[in-house]
């Protein structure tokens, strides 16, 4: 009889056996079904109920004028999408959401592929990579951030950009210039400010990713670029970056997920979606509009669209690394 | 958003290489000896020029933190006048204000509870599906494996509004119970992702010869293959922890009761009153608090964490 079963390929080996587990013995004994019930019941109950059935209805709702105070709700096919067409509050967190989405991962992953290469081939020119004196020291420090929750940082970072007593205006009052700027509240600084908080919280994580990544370049790669005459920038760029694309990729999916949402930061720094909007978008314009406004359909429809361009975006950057690959 | 898309970025792999051994290269300090004497110019150059970077955005991680620490030792009134000055008297008062005035103590206290409850019950769930998933077959196995994981990829902020009504019509809205079964829930994908890869790894002999033994599917999973995974285990926690922490639009929405706020949601509260009362010392002393837990739990778990994102995503 074998035991428990292997951890072997998906499909099912035993064809003439297909509804027993494969451990199961001969039959399926109560206390098997009871194990099963218990143990793959029991979380697909609750991801069912909390994550999947919500996603559904969503969509659905999405193409209702329903308004959460009664069962009263009405299908209006595309009625909310077409409102949102003319919604210029709308148009303009999207536009928001869509520089983020450009913005954040570029600056938060040069920042964090550079300092990577600094820590891991910043040191000996020779041998296998060997990193900066110190290189421990600052991975530790430079990751901490991430560990903070996003709310502490947006609030963090309000008190930076306070006008009075300030970090940054007392900062620049060292360096001689006064400045009263009200950093969230002007809306020409207001979207670079969030961004700045954003790149402080994050770009410590995706160091450390790639300081990982760096790591596990094969040491003979090097070698063979260094004596073929490879400066440090050009082993960086063209022999390591190359061989890392693959994290690169996923760590420019994330950001752009996260540039996409970005509900944290900006309900916290810039409430209400800062001075004349400046700062809105989507996720803080939909939960406005759920559950200040109650209009729960164009609050799903704004959830569809933003998911749609979040997928998009995610297919859009796999195409792309493939086709580098090919080139 | 899904609960720990955060943690995402990490990958099937992360779990396994952790398991506590170290990578000879990992502390890649100082030249080796033989060397020392060598060194080209150049390589001084950089290394001065890369050192002076780094100690820059060390100085811009490090300062605001700092900032914030030793502000919330100051009086509202210093703190205005001078950014810079150390406090002229330490007013330690600042947080048994925040603690019980401001209400910081009740947030945390309600933290702990969801945080504490929804990792326990979502390492338990998380690792009994991914057991079942990994070391049975039994037809519709992979496609129940690729429905969890694409929760990875759904973005939080589009169930938010059925899921308020979900809790709503279950009363279990403003509750703990509905608060941590909603966490449970959008940390599932996650964890089943990285306890499945765990489990896979486990051999088979051990399997076989607790059921030689004549122990049951429980007592095996409970007695043998859930302490073999410990080390999987705690990575995953401590990743889920930092994403439950971190959580903040499924309580603002879901956790209406103003008693029950958790820390995310009672400092982003004060922040909002913060024009009408602007108590600045109460205020840093508030992030203050809620900044020194992690700290030391980063400290301690620094080595996992490092590891835990370290060969990830790399195939």
């Amino acid at each position: 009889m074998t035991a428990v079963p292997t951890s072997g390929a998906p499909a099912d080996a035993r064809a003439g056996a297909p509804r027993r587990p494969r451990g199961a013995g001969r039959r399926l004994t109560p206390g098997r079904v009871l194990f099963f019930a218990l143990f793959l019941g029991l979380p697909l109950l609750v991801y069912v109920v909390f994550v999947v059935s919500p996603f559904a209805q969503a969509i659905y709702y999405s193409f209702t004028d329903w308004r959460g105070v009664s069962s009263h709700q009405e299908f209006i096919g595309l009625g909310n999408y077409r409102a949102l067409l003319e919604d210029r509050t709308f148009h303009l967190a999207l536009r928001n959401n869509l520089v983020l989405m450009i913005v954040l991962p570029v600056v938060v992953i040069s920042l964090g592929f550079a300092l990577a290469t600094l820590v891991t081939i910043g040191g000996s020119s020779r041998g296998e990579i060997r990193g900066i004196r110190g290189a421990n020291i600052y991975r530790v420090i430079s990751f901490f951030p991430y560990v903070i929750p996003s709310v502490v940082i947006g609030i963090l970072f309000a008190f930076i950009y306070a006008p009075g007593g300030g970090l940054l205006n007392g900062l620049l009052g060292l360096v001689g210039i006064e400045s009263q700027i009200a950093w969230l509240g002007d809306p020409r600084f207001a979207m670079a400010a969030v961004v700045l908080a954003v790149v402080w919280n994050m770009v410590g994580f995706y160091m450390v990713l790639f300081v990982a990544a760096i790591k596990a370049v094969p040491s003979e790669v090097i070698e063979a670029a260094r004596l073929d005459g490879a400066g440090r920038l050009r082993l960086a760029v063209q022999v390591v970056l190359p061989i890392i694309k693959d994290n690169v990729s996923t760590a420019m999916t994330y950001m752009g997920i996260m540039a996409l949402d970005m509900f944290v930061f900006i309900n916290v720094m810039t409430p209400g979606g800062g001075t004349s909007k400046s700062t809105e978008v989507v996720a803080r314009y939909l939960y406005e509009t759920a559950f200040q406004k109650s209009d729960f359909g164009r609050a799903s429809a704004m959830g569809v669209v933003l998911a749609v361009i979040t997928l998009m975006m995610a297919i859009l950057v796999q195409v792309v690394t493939r086709k580098k690959e090919d080139a | 958003m899904s609960a720990v898309s955060r943690d995402g970025a990490t990958g099937p792999r992360a779990a396994s290489d952790l398991r506590g051994e170290q990578d000879p290269r990992a502390v890649p300090e100082g030249p080796s000896p033989s060397r020392g004497a060598t060194v080209p110019a150049s390589d001084r150059i950089f290394a001065g020029v890369s050192h002076g970077v780094l100690v820059i955005w060390a100085l811009i991680v490090v300062l605001p933190l700092l900032w914030t620490v030793i502000s919330s030792f100051k009086d509202s009134l210093g703190i205005l006048a001078d950014p810079f000055a150390l406090p002229t008297t330490w007013h330690v008062e600042n947080f048994a204000r925040a603690w019980t005035t401001a209400g910081i103590g009740g947030y945390f206290l309600n933290t702990v509870i969801v945080v504490g409850g929804a990792l326990v019950l979502v390492m338990l769930l998380g690792a009994m599906c991914a057991y079942v998933l990994a070391r049975f077959s039994f037809p519709g196995r992979s496609i129940i494996y690729f429905a969890l994981v694409a929760g990875l990829t759904f973005p939080l902020f589009l169930a938010i509004v059925p899921l308020f009504f979900i809790l709503q019509s279950m009363s279990l809205l403003g509750t703990y119970t509905g608060l941590i079964l909603s966490y449970v829930a959008f940390a599932l994908p996650f964890t089943v992702f990285f306890l499945f890869a765990f489990f896979r790894q486990l051999p088979d002999e051990i399997g076989e010869a607790a059921a030689i033994d004549g122990a049951g599917d429980f007592r095996t999973f409970f007695q043998i293959m859930l302490p073999m995974a410990k080390p999987g285990m705690v990575s995953v926690a401590i990743f889920n922890f930092l994403g439950l922490w971190n959580q903040y639009l499924i309580p603002v929405v879901l956790n209406t009761d103003k008693d029950k706020y958790v820390l995310a949601q009672g400092l982003a509260n004060m922040q909002a009153q913060q024009g009408y009362q602007t108590d600045w010392s109460g205020m840093f002393a508030s992030v203050t608090i809620t900044i020194i837990p992690v700290l030391i739990v980063y400290v301690i778990f620094q080595r996992q964490l490092q590891g835990g994102v370290g060969p990830s995503t790399s195939k």
